[in-house]
């Protein structure tokens, strides 16, 4: 069969995709910010809270690793309304990304938060370092090298998670690429042309965290992951 | 609400209902299974490729690298578009399965075989030498000295992947393939309480998946002492 490429079609309306991609950056910054607030809190939870902090993490966590962020935001976005609580598609979709990273990143703060060893924390005190001092030098370089690539890496992921906004018609990058796709019906095409959008998206968020990663926090290894 | 929604659960939990929350979890199970495996063969072959060093090669190195690079780049809703228009120009009649089957395999080979890579890396370069010195092939040397000791590195990411990889199945359910999201879909739009029908499904998952992760966290502690 025969298929005749027509992208001129579809550059036509670049502009408006390029701003789906922004309010795509916009989601997965806040989805990852508020994730990382709550996953910090958990972390801490799971490291030195009681046995009831420590239990209800986890099984926060296990839960929310299990399930598809998918069927937790239809949830969100269909069963709430049922007890009142109507959420706009575009809050619905963050929000079912922040509680869905709050559990990844309370994993990957906890790891972090274990990197610190005890003997490091003596031999700082050792040296007459102050609180402040310790948590300058020692405990806040160490989680941030150990945790940075991790935290970069899941970034990434979820600029490319916020695309299932458009199944609850955020209109985000993906959401966008239909609403253009429904109308000239180049589909191919307008997908071909995000799909390139996503790999710059990706390459240009991972180039720049790896470049920071490098010279803010000493991360050792290669730019690109 | 609570009240409503118990008398809810005897009409929701028919035998009917039920075979069809069934039927759609095998092929939620079967298309993450088929994905993975499918993904799994042909991403050690990508890796294969990439650790060949003729010129001969170099067009079909660059491709391999091309690919893991480009695919686990772009979200796999997107990926599932493409395939979905695109199958239709090469062949038309193609079940929407089979749509979603390849959509699925095309991520999974990307993503696998990034987690093999690091496998293989895990190996020291000295023994890969020491097997050269010792005239293997290059099919030997992965056979006989990287894959012994690369599988420990490589089965915990890929199994935390494969948890990964049921979820992802959901966005099938946008092509129209009827896995446990569309099921979900369906039996709220017959009027059941979305509630119950989305817990119901977010349940199914982790059912599905919780077991996957245990065992490998499990295999992850085995290995993790095995190898030192």
């Amino acid at each position: 069969m025969e298929y005749t490429f027509q992208f001129g079609q579809a550059f036509m309306h670049l502009p408006y995709l390029l701003g789906g991609a922004v309010l795509s950056l916009e989601i997965a910054f806040i989805a990852f910010w508020g994730g990382a607030v709550m996953g910090l809190l958990g972390a801490y939870a799971l490291v030195y809270g009681g046995p009831v902090a420590r239990h209800s993490a986890q099984g926060y966590i296990t839960f929310f690793t299990n399930t598809p962020a998918v069927v937790q935001i239809f949830f969100l976005f269909y069963a709430l309304p049922e007890v009142g609580i109507v959420l706009s598609s575009f809050t619905a979709v963050t929000l079912g990304l922040m509680l869905n990273s709050a559990a990844y990143l309370a994993d990957i703060q906890r790891a972090g938060f274990l990197s610190v060893r005890q003997t490091e924390l003596d031999a700082a005190e050792t040296l007459g370092m102050s609180k402040l001092q310790m948590l300058r030098y020692v405990i806040v370089p160490h989680i941030a090298r150990s945790i940075y690539p991790p935290l970069s890496g899941f970034f990434v992921w979820l600029v490319l998670g916020s695309s299932i906004g458009a199944l609850y018609g955020v209109e985000e990058l993906t959401g966008r690429a239909l609403n253009v796709a429904t109308e000239n019906l180049r589909t191919i095409e307008v997908f071909l042309i995000v799909a390139a959008i996503y790999i710059a998206l990706t390459l240009a968020a991972s180039l720049s965290l790896g470049l920071v990663g490098r010279h803010v926090f000493r991360v050792k290894g290669g730019l690109l992951r | 609400m609570i009240e409503h929604l118990l008398s809810e659960i005897p009409r929701f939990f028919t035998a009917s209902n039920v075979a069809f929350l069934a039927a759609a979890a095998g092929r939620t199970l079967l298309l993450s299974v088929a994905g993975c495996v499918i993904g799994f063969t042909i991403g050690f072959a990508l890796v294969c490729i990439r650790q060949t060093h003729s010129p001969w090669l170099a067009p079909a190195r660059l491709t391999a690298i091309a690919y893991i690079e480009v695919f686990r780049r772009v979200p796999f809703l997107v990926i599932l578009f493409l395939v979905l228009f695109a199958i239709q120009v090469v062949a038309p009649t193609a079940s929407l399965f089979t749509i979603a089957l390849v959509g699925v395999c095309i991520v999974s080979t990307a993503f696998l075989a990034e987690i093999i890579r690091s496998g293989f890396e895990s190996v020291p370069r000295q023994q890969i030498e020491a097997a050269e010195v010792m005239n293997f092939t290059r099919l030997q040397t992965i056979r006989m000295v990287v894959a012994p000791q690369a599988w420990k590195v490589i089965l915990p990411p890929a199994f935390a992947f494969m948890v990964m990889f049921i979820k992802d199945t959901a966005l099938a359910s946008q092509v129209g393939v009827v896995e446990l999201t569309f099921t979900g879909k369906v039996l709220s739009n017959r009027g059941f309480s979305a509630t119950l029908t989305f817990g119901t499904i977010l349940l199914a998952y982790f059912i599905l998946s919780y077991p996957l992760t245990r065992l490998g966290r499990y295999l992850e502690k085995r290995l993790a002492t095995s190898r030192h």
